[in-house]
């Protein structure tokens, strides 16, 4: 194996910067995408556990679209195909005149992708707080939005915390995608360093470093919650 | 907009999109069959309680968890060449990097599917006189195999989507195909929704069939 090591790149001008306008790209679409996913997850979520029938069923049709598409193939439609189904003024507006057409896209396909799985754990975790609750809630004259509201997805959602943690480390890997559409983040950034440097093996150790870290904190920092919001009497999933 | 749809692009490129889809499907079925094989290795591994070897297979399985699979595409695709010291073509370090990466899964999938066969299965296969060899080969892991279907189904639907992620480096699968000519014929509505449309098919219906065999499987 003929390799020339020069760990000193990845701290040099501009390298070091590459790499950190990188991670700040990557951590801004994970966490905006995350707001989507997290919102419409989480409607979804309550569609499909409601007495409405008509709810349930696009709460179903949604979960199955997204779920049986590659999150690659959707990012595509939503970049070149759907601006192309819009009128000729708003089709331009999203290819061109929107902020950040790039970042933007990537941060509405991939969060309405992860809201199918969200929908998922929102959905089992009302599930697991059982229909007792639902029915007390009814007992005691509450409305449906109100039984949502202060008893099923408060207790919800903290019993879901280590799922949605892992689904939202599924966001930040996932966020990678957004390369092929030109956002420049963190694996592009270091894609683009070995092609400048041919120094891929210090490049891609930076990459690799930063992700699994970036994975260690939040599931440290998860755990403190999870542990601090444990609903009494309730046995921990994970 | 939709008026101007053609059909016709997508009839006449059904044989280049085939030669594309074979690349997919033969990429998702190797990499199942590396993923159990290796996958059932390191649960076994980690489940023997062997000091550091259980350790590391631990930390392969979480280290791989933490990567996005572009990275270790790309990684692999770099390094393969470099260790070799020959250019080798894009499928072997695109099946190398599937392969390691889904491994990392599997094991994880496998080990909850043996840890779900109860210890008393264990007694009675060595108080039959069985080794702990035969033990797992004979009465553990059919059972454990058997309880998994689904989740093994589960995880190959998404592997099989996860191989569209080749694009990145322009393996010519059935995305990169039917990419080539969208562009070729500034075809894209037609191309991408048709490959949407193919992909959603073939997952709903595994999908379905998972969801089936759940059902079969807890009555």
């Amino acid at each position: 194996m003929n390799y020339n090591w020069d760990w000193g790149i990845l701290f040099r001008d501009p390298y070091l910067g590459w790499l950190i306008d990188g991670l700040a790209w990557t951590v801004s679409l994970s966490l905006c995408a995350w707001v989507i996913a997290f919102t419409v997850g989480s409607l979804l979520g309550i569609m499909r556990t409601s007495t409405s029938g008509v709810l349930r069923f696009i709460g179903t049709a949604y979960v199955e679209i997204f779920r049986n598409v590659p999150l690659l193939v959707q990012l595509f439609l939503w970049y070149f195909v759907f601006p192309e189904l819009l009128p000729d003024d708003a089709g331009r507006w999203v290819k061109r005149e929107m902020p950040m057409p790039a970042f933007s896209t990537a941060v509405f396909a991939i969060g309405l992708y992860t809201a199918s799985r969200v929908c998922e754990q929102v959905r089992s975790g009302i599930d697991a707080v059982g229909v007792g609750q639902r029915n007390a809630g009814r007992a005691l004259g509450l409305t449906e939005p109100q039984i949502y509201k202060s008893l099923l997805l408060p207790n919800a959602y903290r019993i879901i915390i280590p799922p949605l943690t892992s689904e939202f480390l599924t966001i930040f890997k996932n966020s990678s995608l957004a390369l092929t559409i030109g956002v420049v983040e963190l694996t592009a950034m270091t894609r683009q360093i070995e092609e400048y440097t041919f120094q891929g093996f210090e490049a891609f150790t930076a990459a690799t470093i930063i992700y699994s870290v970036v994975t260690f904190i939040v599931m440290g920092i998860m755990r403190v919650i999870e542990r601090r919001s444990r609903v009494p009497g309730m046995i921990a999933t994970g | 907009m939709m008026g101007e749809f053609d059909y016709d692009i997508i009839w006449r490129s059904l044989p280049f999109l085939w030669e594309g889809m074979k690349v997919t499907l033969l990429l998702t079925v190797l990499a199942i069959v590396g993923g159990i094989v290796f996958g059932t290795l390191i649960a076994l591994i980690r489940l023997a309680k062997i000091p550091v070897i259980s350790w590391l297979a631990a930390a392969y399985v979480n280290f791989f968890r933490s990567l996005p699979l572009i990275l270790v595409i790309f990684w692999l695709y770099f390094l393969v060449p470099l260790i070799l010291g020959r250019p080798v073509g894009g499928f072997q370090s695109v099946l190398v990097a599937f392969v390691l990466f889904e491994t990392a899964y599997y094991s994880e999938i496998i080990r909850a599917g043996i840890s779900s066969v109860r210890d008393g299965q264990i007694a009675a296969g060595r108080s039959l006189g069985m080794t702990n060899f035969q033990t797992m080969r004979f009465v553990v892991l059919p059972q454990a195999f058997r309880a998994m279907t689904p989740v093994l189904l589960t995880q190959a639907i998404i592997l099989f989507q996860d191989t569209s992620l080749v694009y990145v480096v322009g393996l010519k699968d059935f995305l990169v195909s039917a990419e080539l000519i969208a562009n070729r014929d500034q075809r894209l509505v037609e191309m991408f929704v048709f490959a949407a449309i193919v992909y959603f098919i073939i997952c709903f219906t595994g999908s379905q069939i998972a969801r089936i065999l759940q059902k079969r499987l807890s009555t």
